[in-house]
């Protein structure tokens, strides 16, 4: 149909175009349906998106080494304005000369006055480390140095010459860098500015990433050994007894997770109920006692108990409608019990072991608490180190660098949960 | 799933089998729930059972760390229990100060939760919503989002506009993690919803708000209300965001137990965690009842 033939055609009883008339009636419908969702996104996106775009700004920008401000006045004061100056002027990997340095001795000072030669120095020592000290005890003499200002500087300490040093200033002296996304992949800058590895005791992120990835992916093949017979049992039991035996998985769900951590830790410690119950049955010595919390053994069984609903749930919402007649028919066609199940069962299922796994590995990959309680050193994820970063080291921009990476990671595994099962479908209880 | 009669021995063997290993799968899920309760009446500092406890011997059983729980951070515990022991209580318990905190911030968090919540699914769940897709992702991701990370993002947003360490932040922080739970019972709710109803009302007169109120309200109401109490647990087993964003003044209950387990675990965190099991109980319930109410409201009959 063309647009002359509606504009001659059918008309509405004011005499407007039909077709006009129903475009303006759905755009009307469309926005009304938008508006109505329109408080939460706006809340949404204040509450959650901006405060993660602005975690993602701080893993790019760090500038401790460009701007003061004083926490009470809330003055903003730019620092270190010299030796920047200089490093503009002078390409990388020139030797810092007697300017350079004079600069130095002048940003100091400065420091000095401000107070802040611990805020600059901490944020030298994210990439060389030792080098705080150096900031500060050059600080407490810097009024006091003479030209030549190269020598005076040395004097106080030799480590002013280190390239690697003025390497990691150079970086810092514009505030946004890439470094702590280096370092969150064990890289660093050499002091001519390329890339290379860290040494090999400081490797600890890519090792730590590897460890977060394996041990949700074990979490989750345990959550499916467990959660497969149970789901088939439920979805195979007559309504009345499933939904009372559905409670089993539901309780422990709608239970607060400190609860069940706590449980765990009671009954793995080793004084706890499941060693004197193996030290009754003689199964081991009193001497004997096993270690299972504190360590990784113990992040595993608590993670598993806890991510368990995510996997039968799904599970069980795909076998209720299963009909039993197809391994009915195998059988009567002359199937094993084991070939009707492999053959005809399982494959009608993967719909829910699709969505259940994905589930269980998302949850189970950003997981803070419980490894935090439980997992001793051993047993500690990507997520503790975060979190050490925020409240032990301070290095915050490492931090928000890390939880980009686990973030972008999240995000990918979301999008193919979406693209798979669709976000829709997901079923709570 | 009853055995058929034609089974052979090999079958009959593997089906009690796999009973009983979903006995034991059950009892891996709810034992460490359960146990818990028995052992916060241990008269003794332990985490195991005594002997005393084990032969039912009343001695073995005491109320004493619900005792602990309630004294805890008072002026003065050891004082004559009268009128002015319990103001103490009142005023100075460090539990009950947490508890008061909890419920104040979850009520608030899941108000702010549900109204905005039910509101957006009402709109997601009209097939002429735009980009319905893309925004129930944006609506779900506080869900799928690792904690860590929202705590991270909060902790920068809310120094920078000096939300630290106030109760709004706190209150909006949760609002948001418990929103997808919110918009995922109340859509599936709307999925049977018959929108002919909403035409019926239309066309006998009623203005939208009307109708809402008197026709789509009744009707999805068990599922705002389970979606309610999702998010009101969301929030109250919240500890997280707490950690980073809360100060003294705004400690929940699960943020103080995050210290006793942390610090030093006494049998006290035992006797907290059996309350919240039977809070947990309680809630379960109440969302059991609820769906099937809301089942029977939508025309499912359990076979």
């Amino acid at each position: 149909m063309s647009d002359t033939s509606t504009d001659t055609g059918l008309r509405t009883v004011d005499g407007q175009p039909l077709k006009k008339a129903l475009s303006a009636a759905q755009a009307k419908a469309r926005r009304r349906a938008f508006l109505l969702v329109l408080p939460l996104l706006a809340f949404v996106i204040v509450t959650f998106i901006v405060p993660i775009g602005q975690m993602l700004h701080r893993s790019v920008y760090n500038a401790d080494f460009t701007i003061h401000k004083d926490f009470g006045t809330r003055e903003i004061t730019p620092i270190m304005t010299n030796l920047s100056a200089w490093f503009d002027a002078n390409l990388a990997g020139t030797d810092p000369d007697e300017a350079a340095f004079a600069a130095l001795a002048a940003d100091l000072v400065v420091l000095r006055e401000l107070r802040a030669p611990g805020q600059v120095g901490t944020r030298i020592n994210y990439e060389v480390s030792g080098t705080r000290s150096l900031f500060t005890k050059s600080a407490r003499r810097a009024e006091r140095l003479e030209p030549p200002y190269k020598e005076a500087l040395l004097d106080i300490d030799e480590d002013w010459a280190d390239p690697a040093l003025w390497q990691a200033m150079r970086g810092a002296s514009s505030p946004y860098t890439a470094n702590f996304y280096l370092a969150a992949v064990d890289l660093a800058r050499d002091a001519d500015g390329s890339i290379t590895q860290v040494n090999d005791n400081r490797k600890v992120y890519v090792k730590l990433f590897w460890r977060t990835l394996l041990l949700a992916a074990l979490i989750t093949v345990l959550c499916f050994i467990l959660a497969f017979p149970v789901a088939h049992l439920l979805a195979t039991l007559p309504l009345r007894y499933s939904n009372l035996l559905m409670i089993f998985v539901l309780l422990p769900f709608w239970t607060s997770l400190l609860v069940r951590t706590t449980s765990w830790i009671v009954l793995l410690q080793s004084q706890g109920v499941v060693n004197d119950i193996l030290v009754t049955l003689g199964i081991v010595g009193d001497d004997g006692r096993m270690q299972m919390i504190y360590n990784q053994t113990g992040t595993i069984i608590a993670m598993t108990h806890i991510l368990l609903p995510f996997m039968v749930l799904p599970l069980y919402s795909v076998m209720r409608p299963i009909d039993p007649s197809y391994v009915r028919a195998a059988r009567s066609l002359g199937a094993s019990s084991w070939t009707a199940f492999f053959r005809i069962y399982l494959p009608q299922t993967a719909p829910g072991i699709g969505a259940g796994a994905l589930l269980v590995f998302i949850l189970a990959v950003g997981y803070y608490i419980t490894p935090a309680l439980v997992g001793g050193s051993s047993g500690q994820l990507i997520s503790n180190l975060i979190a050490f970063h925020m409240q032990g080291s301070l290095n915050w921009s490492l931090a928000a660098a890390l939880a980009s990476l686990l973030l972008a990671g999240v995000l990918i595994l979301y999008w193919l949960y979406d693209r798979l099962v669709g976000i829709d479908n997901l079923k709570l209880g | 799933m009853a055995l058929p009669k034609h089974a052979s021995t090999l079958e009959r063997i593997w089906h009690y089998v796999y009973l009983v290993i979903c006995g034991l799968i059950f009892l891996f899920l709810i034992a460490p729930i359960l146990i818990v309760i028995p052992l916060s009446f241990n008269s003794q500092p332990y985490f195991t059972f005594t002997k005393e406890m084990l032969s039912f011997d009343p001695a073995g059983y005491s109320l004493r760390w619900y005792d602990t729980l309630l004294t805890f951070g008072m002026n003065a515990p050891n004082a004559v229990r009268d009128g002015n022991w319990w103001r103490d209580v009142w005023n100075n318990s460090t539990w009950l100060q947490v508890a008061g905190n909890s419920l104040w911030i979850g009520l608030f968090s899941t108000i702010l939760a549900t109204v905005l919540g039910t509101l957006a699914a009402l709109g997601l769940s009209r097939p002429e919503m735009p980009y319905r897709r893309a925004i129930m992702a944006i609506l779900i991701s506080p869900m799928i989002v690792p904690i860590i990370i929202v705590a991270t993002g909060m902790f920068f947003f809310y120094s920078s506009i000096g939300l630290a360490n106030s109760f709004i932040g706190v209150i909006m922080a949760h609002a948001t993690l418990g929103i997808p739970f919110v918009i995922i019972t109340v859509t599936a709710t709307l999925i049977g919803f018959d929108h002919s109803l909403t035409r019926a009302a239309a066309s006998l007169g009623a203005n939208p708000t009307t109708t809402f109120f008197k026709v789509i309200m009744p009707l999805i109401l068990p599922g705002v209300i389970s979606g309610a109490l999702f998010a009101f647990v969301t929030s109250f087993d919240e500890v997280v965001v707490v950690l980073f964003v809360a100060d003294f003044d705004q400690q929940t209950i699960p943020r103080q137990m995050w210290n006793g387990i942390r610090e030093q675990i006494s049998p006290a965190i035992l006797s907290v965690a059996t309350l919240l099991v039977v809070v947990s109980i309680c809630l379960l319930t109440v969302v059991e009842l609820l769906r099937r109410r809301s089942e029977k409201l939508r025309g499912i009959t359990q076979s």
